[in-house]
C-alpha cells in the first residue's frame, strides 16, 4: 500500500494527512473532486511545527473526506486485504516520529488501534482548524499519532493554542501537557454497553489494559450508561449535515475535478460531483441533505443538537466520579477490505465507540489498542495513565 | 364592481455596510476594486481550509442601525447557513441569520402627505453578499469582489399602504444610514424586495401576496408597485388571471413584472447553524459604547440644524453625507456658529472640490483647520477672500491654515501698523472723499475703504482697515 499521496522529502519527521493543507502542495482529502488542487497557504498546525524546525515528510492517504473506517476508500490508494491507516503505518514502522490527522468520525483512532500506535484527539478548540479541509466543523479536530504518550505530548505542546484565524479556537488558552502526573488513586470506569459491543479478543484487550491500570494503583470499575448509542446517532446526523454543506463548494466551477461533458451549468455541477465523489460521500451527502430538509429538520438535526446537550450533561456526571472512561475503539482487532456499498452502515456501527468525543468535544486517547476518554482539557490525565502503562511494559 | 382597494406592502431592504473590510475576512470592500477579482482571498473564494472570522465593525453598524430604527438589540445573536447552488456563490451557501437575528421589533415614523405613519420593523439581520456573474460572448465569468461584503437586511411588517410611503421610508433609511456612517447607500448598495398584495378597503384579511425581487432604483420600485398592484386589482375585478403566491422580477424596459419561479419548484434552503462562528454576545459595556458612538437620529439632527438657521435644502445636503455631517458637528463643537460653518462647508469647500473634479466624499479637511480659518476671518485677521484661498490650499495641498497665512503674507495686514502706511497714503491721495466723509457723507468712507483694499490687493482685513480709517478721520 502506498502511504503517501504526495511525498515531500525523505528526511522529514512528521507526516500530515491529506485533509490538512500545506502551501503549494496538492490537497485532495482523498477525493477525486479535489484532484490537482494546490493550497495557497499552510494549516496553522503545520506552520507551528515548521517554525519549531520540524520537517514535513509528505501528505498521507486518507479515506475520502475522512468518512470511512481507517482510510480504505482513498481515490488515490484503494486498499485490499487487511485494512491499515496510512499515517498510522508510517508511525508504526518508525519512518516518521509523529503524524497529524483530522479526527472527524474516529477514523484515525481506529487506525491507531489497528497499528498499535498512540493517537490523541484533543479537546475541541485546542488545535486550530485553520487549514483543515473541513467537513464537520462542530466536532472535527487535528490530532496526533506517535509511538507513545511522550511523543504525543511533544507534538501537542507545539500545535495547541489559540489562533485568531479560527473562530472556534478557544481564546486566551495555553496548554501544558504532561505525562508524569501521579496516577495512583485515579479512577477509571468501563462502560458496559460499549464493552459488550466488541468481540472477545478486543474484550480481552480492554480487560488486560484494566489489569495493567490496576497494577499501578488505579481503580477500575464497570458502570452502565446508555448515552453512547444515541450520542452516535446524533453525531452521524450532525456530521452528515455539516459534511453535506461543506463539500457543496466542490462544484467543478472553481478548482478540482471538472467533468469534461456538460452542456449547461446544472450538468457541470451534477456531472463533476457524480464523477468526483465516491459512493460513501454521496451517501453522507444524501443523508445530510435529508436531515436538513424542511420537513425533517426539527426531528433530526435540531433534535440532535438537543441530544448533544443532554449527552454532554450525562457524561459530565460520569466525570464527577471518574477521571477517565476506558472503552474499545473498534469492535474487532482487524478489518478486512469490503465493498464500498456497505460502508455507510459499517462506519455508523463502528463509530459508536468514538462518536461521543466528536459530539461533545472531549479528549480521547488511543493507546495499547484501547481508548481512554477524559474531561475537556484533561489530556494530561489520559497521557499520564497511558504513559504509566507503557513504561510498565518496558 | 366599483370597489376601492387597499395596498398592503412589506419590504425587505438589503443595505451594504461601509466597512473597511469584508464581513468574514480582511479583504477590502469591493468599492476599492479596479479589476474583477481584485479584492478576493482564499476565504471569500470558498477555498477549503479557510474559516470565517467575524468583523466586529459589522456588528456595531448593525446595532447602530437597530438603535436608529428603535429595535430591540438581541444580546445573543448567531449565524446560519443558507444552502443553494449558484456560480457566484463560492461556498454554495450564504452565511446569514435566521434563528437569532441581531435586532427585532423596531418602528419608524414616516411623515407622509396623509400625516404620520408608523412602520413596524420585524427584524434586522447581518449577512454576506454574493459575487457577480459577467456574461460575454459564449462564456460567463465570475467576479468575487462583492462576495462576503457585509449587508444588513431590514425586514418590515406589511405596514405600507402606498408607493409614496415606500419611497418616503426608503429615503428616510438612506438619509439615516448616510449620516450615521452605516452605508453610503450608493447606486446598487441598497436593494429591495417588495412583498405586495391588495384587499378590499376595510377588509382585515390579506390578499394573495407576490414578491418582486431585487430592485435598486427608487423610481423602478415605484413603477413596479404601481404595475403590480394594478395587476392584482385587475385579476380580482375582471378575473383576468388567477393570482398565485410567487416571486416576480420587474422589467425596467417594459415596466411589467414577470414570474420567476413558482411554488412547485420553490427552493428548500436547508438553513442550519454555522458551527464555524461562535454565538456573539453583546454585553452592556459594548452596547453602551455603540450607543455613545451613535450619531443623533436624523430627525433630531435636522431639527437641531433648523434651529441654528440652516435652510432645509442645506440640511438635506448635510445629512446626505456622513463626512459633511461629522465635519459640521465637530466644527460646531469647537465653538463655531452652525449656520456659518455650514456655509463654509457647503458653499466654499464643495465649490473647491467641484472645481477640482472631486466628489464630496473626497473632502479631507479637519474640523480644527476649518475652525482656524473661520476664526481668522471672523476675528478680522484675514478677509473672506483670503480665507477662501487658505481653504483651497488646505483642500488641494493639505496646507496648515495658520502656516499658510504666514508663508503667503495673508496675515501681514492683521497688524495695523503694517496697514497704516497704506491707509495714510490713501487718505492723502483722496482729499475729496475725505472732505465728503467729514461733511457727513458716510458713503465716502466706502470709497476710501475700497481704495485701501485695492492697494492691499484684496488681502486686507476689513475690520482693521475700517477701524484705522474711522480713527484717522475723526
Amino acid at each position: 500500500m502506498e502511504n503517501y499521496v504526495t511525498k515531500m522529502c525523505d528526511n522529514g519527521t512528521i507526516a500530515v494527512d491529506d485533509t490538512i493543507l500545506v502551501k503549494d502542495v496538492q490537497a485532495t482529502a482523498g477525493s477525486r473532486i479535489l484532484e490537482g488542487f494546490k493550497s495557497l497557504f499552510s494549516a496553522e498546525a503545520v506552520v507551528r511545527l515548521e517554525d519549531k524546525g520540524y520537517k514535513i515528510s509528505g501528505k498521507t492517504n486518507v479515506g475520502e473526506f475522512g468518512l470511512d473506517l481507517v482510510g480504505e476508500f482513498s481515490h488515490y490508494a484503494p486498499q485490499a486485504g487487511q485494512l491499515k491507516g496510512a499515517a498510522a503505518s508510517l508511525v508504526e514502522s518508525g519512518e516518521v516520529k509523529a503524524a497529524l490527522a483530522v479526527d472527524m468520525n474516529g477514523s484515525p483512532r481506529r487506525a491507531a488501534a489497528l497499528s498499535d500506535v498512540d493517537f490523541l484527539k484533543p479537546t475541541y478548540g485546542t488545535v486550530s482548524r485553520y487549514g483543515v479541509i473541513s467537513c464537520a466543523a462542530s466536532g472535527e479536530q487535528i490530532g496526533v499519532y506517535a509511538p507513545d504518550a511522550e511523543g504525543i505530548k511533544e507534538i501537542m505542546s507545539v500545535i495547541a493554542g489559540h489562533d485568531d484565524k479560527d473562530g472556534t479556537s478557544l481564546p486566551d488558552a495555553t496548554y501544558n501537557y504532561s505525562v508524569d502526573a501521579d496516577v495512583k488513586g485515579k479512577k477509571v470506569c468501563i462502560v458496559k454497553e460499549l464493552f459488550d459491543k466488541a468481540d472477545d479478543v478486543t474484550k480481552a484487550k480492554v480487560n488486560a489494559y484494566a489489569d495493567a491500570l490496576r497494577s499501578i494503583g488505579v481503580t477500575v470499575d464497570e458502570i452502565s450508561c446508555d448515552l453512547f448509542e444515541i450520542a452516535n446517532t446524533a453525531w452521524q446526523i450532525l456530521m452528515s449535515a455539516e459534511t453535506c454543506n461543506n463539500v457543496s463548494r466542490y462544484d467543478g466551477v472553481k478548482f478540482g475535478h471538472r467533468s469534461s461533458t456538460y452542456r449547461n451549468i446544472d450538468e457541470l455541477y451534477v456531472n463533476s460531483r457524480t464523477e468526483g465523489f465516491n459512493f460513501l460521500t454521496k451517501a453522507v451527502i444524501l443523508y445530510g441533505s435529508d436531515v436538513l430538509s424542511k420537513n425533517r429538520y426539527k426531528d433530526c438535526y435540531d433534535k440532535s443538537l438537543r441530544v448533544r446537550r443532554v449527552v454532554a450533561e450525562g457524561i459530565a456526571k460520569i466525570f464527577e466520579s471518574f477521571d477517565a472512561i476506558l472503552t474499545p475503539v473498534c469492535s474487532a482487532v482487524s478489518y478486512d477490505a469490503y465493498d464500498i456499498h456497505e460502508a455507510f452502515g459499517k462506519v455508523f456501527a463502528e463509530s459508536e465507540f468514538t462518536a461521543v468525543a466528536n459530539l461533545i468535544g472531549i479528549p480521547a486517547l488511543v493507546s495499547g489498542g484501547v481508548q481512554l476518554m477524559g474531561k475537556s482539557f484533561d489530556e494530561s490525565t489520559l497521557l499520564s495513565l497511558a504513559h504509566s502503562v507503557e513504561r510498565k511494559g518496558e | 364592481m366599483n370597489m376601492n382597494y387597499e395596498l398592503v406592502i412589506g419590504l425587505e431592504t438589503h443595505v451594504e455596510l461601509s466597512t473597511e473590510s469584508k464581513i468574514f475576512c480582511s479583504c477590502g470592500g469591493h468599492s476599492a476594486a479596479k479589476e474583477p477579482n481584485d479584492c478576493v482571498c482564499p476565504a471569500c473564494c470558498g477555498m477549503p481550509g479557510m474559516l470565517p472570522v467575524m468583523n466586529k465593525r459589522v456588528v456595531e453598524l448593525a446595532v447602530t442601525a437597530g438603535l436608529m430604527l428603535n429595535c430591540n438589540i438581541n444580546r445573543y445573536t448567531t449565524f446560519d447557513k443558507k444552502n443553494y447552488y449558484y456560480p457566484d456563490l463560492p461556498c454554495a451557501y450564504q452565511i446569514t441569520q435566521l434563528n437569532h437575528p441581531i435586532c427585532t421589533d423596531g418602528c419608524v415614523t414616516l411623515k407622509t402627505s396623509s400625516g404620520a405613519r408608523d412602520i413596524r420593523i420585524k427584524q434586522i439581520h447581518m449577512e454576506e453578499d454574493a459575487g457577480k456573474l459577467v456574461h460575454g460572448g459564449n462564456s460567463s465569468y465570475v467576479d468575487f469582489n462583492r462576495t462576503s461584503v457585509p449587508l444588513i437586511e431590514i425586514v418590515t411588517q406589511p405596514d405600507f399602504r402606498s408607493a409614496e410611503e415606500v419611497i418616503t421610508y426608503l429615503n428616510k433609511l438612506k438619509n439615516m444610514f448616510r449620516s450615521g456612517g452605516i452605508s453610503e447607500c450608493e447606486e446598487g448598495a441598497m436593494r429591495c424586495d417588495v412583498n405586495i398584495s391588495v384587499r378590499p378597503e376595510g377588509s382585515e384579511e390579506f390578499g394573495v401576496r407576490t414578491e418582486i425581487k431585487n430592485m435598486s432604483s427608487f423610481e423602478a420600485i415605484e413603477r413596479a408597485i404601481r404595475y403590480e398592484s394594478q395587476r392584482h386589482i385587475d385579476a380580482i375585478e375582471f378575473e383576468t388571471e388567477e393570482l398565485v403566491q410567487e416571486t416576480r422580477r420587474f422589467d425596467d424596459v417594459s415596466g411589467k413584472t414577470f414570474a420567476m419561479r413558482n411554488k412547485e419548484t420553490e427552493a428548500d434552503y436547508r438553513y442550519f447553524p454555522d458551527a464555524n462562528l461562535m454565538p456573539i454576545i453583546i454585553d452592556d459595556e459594548w452596547l453602551e459604547q455603540i450607543k455613545a458612538a451613535k450619531p443623533a437620529a436624523v430627525d433630531e439632527k435636522a431639527e437641531q440644524y433648523r434651529e441654528a438657521g440652516i435652510s432645509d435644502k442645506e440640511i438635506d445636503m448635510i445629512l446626505a453625507n456622513h463626512k459633511i455631517t461629522t465635519l459640521l458637528d465637530d466644527t460646531v463643537a469647537l465653538g463655531c456658529n452652525a449656520k456659518d460653518a455650514a456655509g463654509w462647508i457647503l458653499t466654499d469647500c464643495m465649490g473647491i472640490l467641484r472645481k477640482a473634479g472631486k466628489a464630496p466624499n473626497e473632502l479631507d479637511v479637519t474640523a480644527e483647520n476649518l475652525t482656524a480659518v473661520i476664526r481668522m476671518v471672523n476675528d478680522g485677521k484675514i478677509n473672506r477672500n483670503a480665507g477662501k484661498k487658505v481653504l483651497i490650499a488646505m483642500i488641494e495641498d493639505g496646507a496648515d491654515p495658520v502656516e499658510y497665512c504666514k508663508a503667503n503674507g495673508l496675515d501681514k495686514q492683521v497688524d495695523s501698523s503694517a496697514v497704516e502706511g497704506i491707509v495714510d497714503s490713501v487718505i492723502a491721495a483722496n482729499a475729496q472723499a475725505v472732505e465728503d466723509y467729514k461733511n457727513g457723507k458716510v458713503k465716502a468712507l466706502q470709497a476710501l475703504f475700497g481704495a485701501c483694499m485695492k492697494e492691499l490687493k484684496g488681502a486686507g482685513a476689513p475690520t482693521v482697515i475700517k477701524n484705522l480709517l474711522e480713527s484717522k478721520l475723526k
